[in-house]
């Protein structure tokens, strides 16, 4: 039964990695912002599908609500507001920058493949199940919750006024006349 | 659990994201791609925080709130130059010519 | 008691120092009070005069075998490098002490009248007892470091001195040439404290001479090489060869900065930096046999050069570089010597200081009479003086004194002194043959003395009177004020020899047995010499001989009656010539030294390495370097944000590159 909850896992999280990757390519290769938009919508919520697999239920809620409940709402709506839905003739790069950003990117992934195999060190790494242990008795919720109003405070703090700022920002950028 | 292929997912999204930034001129594409990587950089901090502890939670959301703000202010700009020269193709916007 | 009276010893040096504050000062804002300039210039000197008497005394009564030393602050904590602001009270520098303030009162009250009518008497007594003030820290100094600093500061007083009257283009190239030619003689200073701490861990006096016989070997490469690069730094202090071209052109200065510092004071430091390293020097045989050779020579070579200078101060200034070298011939033939020396030092100090006022009188009385007239005749040139022992009967009378005394003839100061080195150099004779030969020289240079001290008297005061007809009746002597400093240093010119009356007199070689202490150590170290007393009668009788010969020989062979004012002189010719141009010192250093660093400095060194390598390529090198790569980053900045975003990606690349592997 282990084995197959295991393997179950691992299946489950092929499953969303993989339409992530194919939907991330969609995204970028679409010419309609639209299109790519709602690829992109189709990405993150297979963001919160791995979030659950890796112990991260709360933040997987999160990305729902946050990412594609409020940040691609905002997109569509400028999409539209601007009426960019066909997408321009100039829309991708010439050769010269496809070929350039096709180097580039294949040297990132080179790079980034070495990092691949990065374990944490033995020292420092907590035992396996300790998330699952910590969410059993914390409760979903708690797990991030009690660290983020204890030691994370501060920083805490700082965001809502990080939040307070873009909102202002926000206002003044787009309005005609202040 | 699952630390490698994490990784792994984490790098093919942020490189399909850095090629997007290169590729495209459509500013709100760029800007999406943006966030796509964004997103990759959270995929890691959860496989990592499996191992060594919830502050990597911790982080994603805090990446989260900066995105938030980031999407608010970076779209209200695009709005704003979109009123100026009634486009947001990037080969047309280079005011930032020294 | 004897140690409370001691302690003062801070007050000596201080006091001119305050001197010079005031000075200093009253020069800044009250030029014109003069009373008061003088009232501290003389008084502070002639304080710390009665100061030192009292210091004096008190080591007297407790004679100490070592030598008391006051440690006022930590001046130098560099790791093992400690160095204090400490004063040392010996016999040496008590002696020093006492010639320094006692001269130098005497010579402070000749200025106030010889002074009186300059323009800058505030700046001129300021830097008089600046002078003092670090004479006086060279003396006392119980360190190499506090020692240079007097050591440099004395240097700054000269300089400041001999350029005093500097709107004159001559006076601040003199003073220039003064500064220069000594840093020459620092460095060998500088690098001699260098490696005595290095070999030593040292450099108070006291730790390196306890430590010098058992760190050094006799006649070891380091420590040779310490009393040569010592002995540099004397050569250019106190004007020997080959560093001693700037003393002459010193007498640009006023006469009493001649009598005081070049001639009775600062250039006798060398001296006494050799005196009280006598233990290194006697460690080291090559180097006390370079010392004596090259003061030797040097007393041969000045007084040939005296000869044939009309310039009365210049006749004096070569007496003084040939005094000089008796007194490295003293102190290089090391034990009693040594003694001898730092004699012939006080001797001199006595007598020279004496010449010089006293030319510095007839020079007074000559240029009064010239400025009344406005000629402008050379009031310095003995061809116009002449007949002046009418005139200036005091000066007359005792300007013989002092010339019968530097030229040793019994029993005037002189004659003790400079028979005594040279009875010691005999005796070295014996046991090392190659000081017959420094002997000898210094006979022949006592010869040529003895002749040119003469012919300068005969020129001055004798025959008829060259000054012209008008200024005759304006000439006559000075002010009491300056009178009477040379009526008290002919009275110790006279009677200076009782200071060590050798015991083959009657005497009881005072100062010998004062400064046994300091000397004793050294004279352990060389080997035995002595010679019999009827050796040395012979030697004295020789001295006296070829004394009065030389006096005699310009009684006979000078005739200055036939003298013409300077004028209408003809040139000189032949051999005379050559004495006359210095040897024509002045022009081999021209051609060879300066000439060649000249030709460096503004061919290679201006026109190659300043203008085209530091200007060219460092300076506007950079500036193109810079043109370049800025060009480079303007092309870069398209204004095109996709190309902007390529090149960070390929930078965190490049970053991620480097910081991977």
């Amino acid at each position: 039964m282990a084995w197959l909850t295991g393997h179950l896992t691992v299946l489950v999280f092929w499953a969303f990695a993989g339409v992530a990757i194919v939907s991330a390519a969609m995204c970028v290769t679409r010419r309609n912002p639209v299109a790519s938009a709602l690829w992109l919508v189709v990405t993150l919520f297979q963001l919160a599908g791995l979030f659950v697999v890796l112990d991260a239920q709360f933040l997987a809620v999160l990305q729902v609500l946050v990412y594609a409940g409020a940040i691609m709402v905002l997109f569509l709506f400028v999409i539209m507001l601007l009426n960019l839905g066909q997408g321009g003739p100039h829309d991708f790069k010439g050769v010269i920058g496809l070929g350039v950003g096709a180097v580039l990117a294949v040297l990132l992934l080179l790079q980034l493949s070495v990092l691949r195999h990065l374990e944490p060190p033995a020292a420092i790494a907590l035992p396996p199940g300790t998330m699952a242990a910590q969410q059993a008795h914390d409760g979903l919720v708690g797990t991030v919750a009690r660290p983020l109003f204890d030691a994370y405070l501060v920083p805490f703090e700082i965001t809502s006024l990080l939040l307070l700022a873009a909102i202002v920002g926000a206002v003044v950028l787009a309005m005609r006349k202040l | 659990m699952l630390l490698g292929p994490s990784l792994a997912v984490s790098a093919v999204l942020f490189t399909i994201g850095v090629t997007g930034v290169l590729v495209r001129r459509n500013a709100i594409v760029i800007f999406m791609c943006v966030e796509l990587m964004l997103n990759a950089v959270n995929l890691t901090f959860v496989a990592f925080a499996q191992r060594l502890g919830v502050a990597g939670q911790i982080f994603v959301f805090f990446v989260m709130a900066v995105a938030a703000a980031e999407a608010a202010v970076g779209l209200a700009i695009i709005l704003a130059i979109y009123r100026h020269r009634e486009t947001v193709d990037l080969g047309n916007i280079n005011l930032l010519k020294g | 008691m004897t140690r409370t009276a001691m302690s003062l010893v801070w007050l000596v040096p201080l006091l001119p120092l305050l001197g010079f504050v005031l000075n200093g000062t009253l020069a800044l804002v009250r030029p014109t009070a003069k009373t008061a300039v003088s009232v501290i210039g003389v008084g502070a000197v002639v304080a710390a005069f009665g100061v030192a008497v009292a210091v004096v005394r008190a080591l007297a009564v407790g004679h100490a075998a070592e030598p008391v030393v006051f440690t006022y602050w930590s001046w130098m904590p560099v790791g093992s490098l400690q160095v204090n602001a400490a004063l040392q009270v010996d016999p040496l520098s008590a002696v020093m002490l006492l010639v320094v303030t006692g001269v130098g009162s005497l010579i402070h009250l000749f200025s106030v009248g010889y002074m009186r009518e300059d323009d800058g008497y505030a700046r001129y007594f300021a830097y008089l007892n600046l002078f003092v003030f670090f004479m006086l820290t060279l003396v006392l100094g119980a360190s190499f470091p506090v020692m240079f600093v007097g050591w440099e500061g004395v240097g700054l007083c000269s300089y400041l001195l001999i350029g005093f009257w500097f709107t004159e283009q001559i006076n601040a190239d003199a003073g220039k040439k003064a500064f220069i030619v000594n840093r020459v003689g620092d460095f060998g200073f500088l690098v001699a404290m260098f490696l005595i701490f290095q070999h030593a861990g040292s450099l108070n006096f006291t730790d390196v001479f306890a430590k010098a016989r058992s760190l050094f070997p006799l006649g070891s490469a380091a420590v040779t090489a310490i009393t040569l690069f010592l002995f540099l730094g004397c050569t250019g202090k106190s004007a020997q060869i080959p560093l001693y071209t700037w003393l002459p052109d010193a007498m640009q200065g006023p006469t009493p900065v001649s009598a005081l510092i070049h001639a009775a004071t600062m250039v006798t430091a060398g001296v006494y930096l050799v005196a009280r390293c006598n233990l290194l020097f006697a460690l080291a045989p090559v180097s006390s046999a370079v010392v004596a050779g090259v003061g030797a020579l040097t007393a041969l070579f000045a007084a040939t050069i005296a000869l044939k200078q009309w310039d009365i101060k210049r006749v004096l200034a070569y007496s003084t570089i040939s005094q000089l070298g008796y007194m490295f011939l003293g102190v290089g033939t090391g034990g009693g010597a040594t003694v001898a020396g730092i004699f012939h030092l006080a001797t001199h100090a006595f007598f020279k200081a004496l010449l010089f006022l006293g030319s510095g009188s007839v020079i007074y009385a000559i240029h009064h009479a010239y400025h009344a007239t406005h000629s402008h005749e050379d009031a310095q040139d003995m061809r116009n003086m002449g007949g002046l022992k009418a005139h200036l009967p005091w000066t007359w009378v005792l300007m013989w004194i002092a010339t019968l005394a530097i030229a040793g003839v019994p029993p005037l100061s002189g004659f003790f002194s400079k028979d005594e080195i040279l009875s010691a150099a005999f005796a070295r004779g014996g046991v090392e043959r190659i000081w017959y030969l420094f002997w000898g020289m210094g006979l022949a240079a006592a010869s040529l003395t003895a002749f040119y001290m003469t012919r300068l008297m005969l020129y001055t005061f004798h025959g008829p009177n060259r000054t012209g007809e008008r200024e005759r009746p304006l000439l006559r002597e000075a002010p009491w004020v300056m009178t009477g400093p040379l009526v008290a240093l002919g009275v110790l010119s006279a009677v200076g020899g009782v200071l060590n009356l050798p015991a083959l007199l009657g005497g009881s070689s005072r100062l010998e047995r004062w400064l046994a202490p300091v000397t004793e150590a050294g004279a352990a170290l060389l080997p035995a010499h002595a010679v019999a007393s009827g050796t040395e009668w012979t030697l004295i009788g020789i001295a006296v001989a070829v004394a009065l010969a030389g006096i005699a020989g310009a009684l006979r062979m000078l005739r200055p009656a036939d003298l013409l004012p300077a004028q209408r002189a003809p040139a000189e010719t032949g051999f005379a010539r050559v004495l006359w141009k210095k040897w024509y010192g002045d022009e081999i250093y021209d051609a060879l030294i300066v000439r060649p660093i000249m030709w460096l400095s503004r061919e290679v060194l201006w026109k190659i390495v300043d203008v085209r390598l530091v200007d060219g390529a460092g300076v506007n090198g950079a500036a193109a370097v810079s043109r370049a790569l800025g060009w480079v980053g303007s092309r870069l900045q398209t204004g095109e944000l996709g190309f902007y975003v390529v090149l960070f990606v390929a930078g965190v690349l490049f970053v991620l590159h480097v910081a991977v592997r």
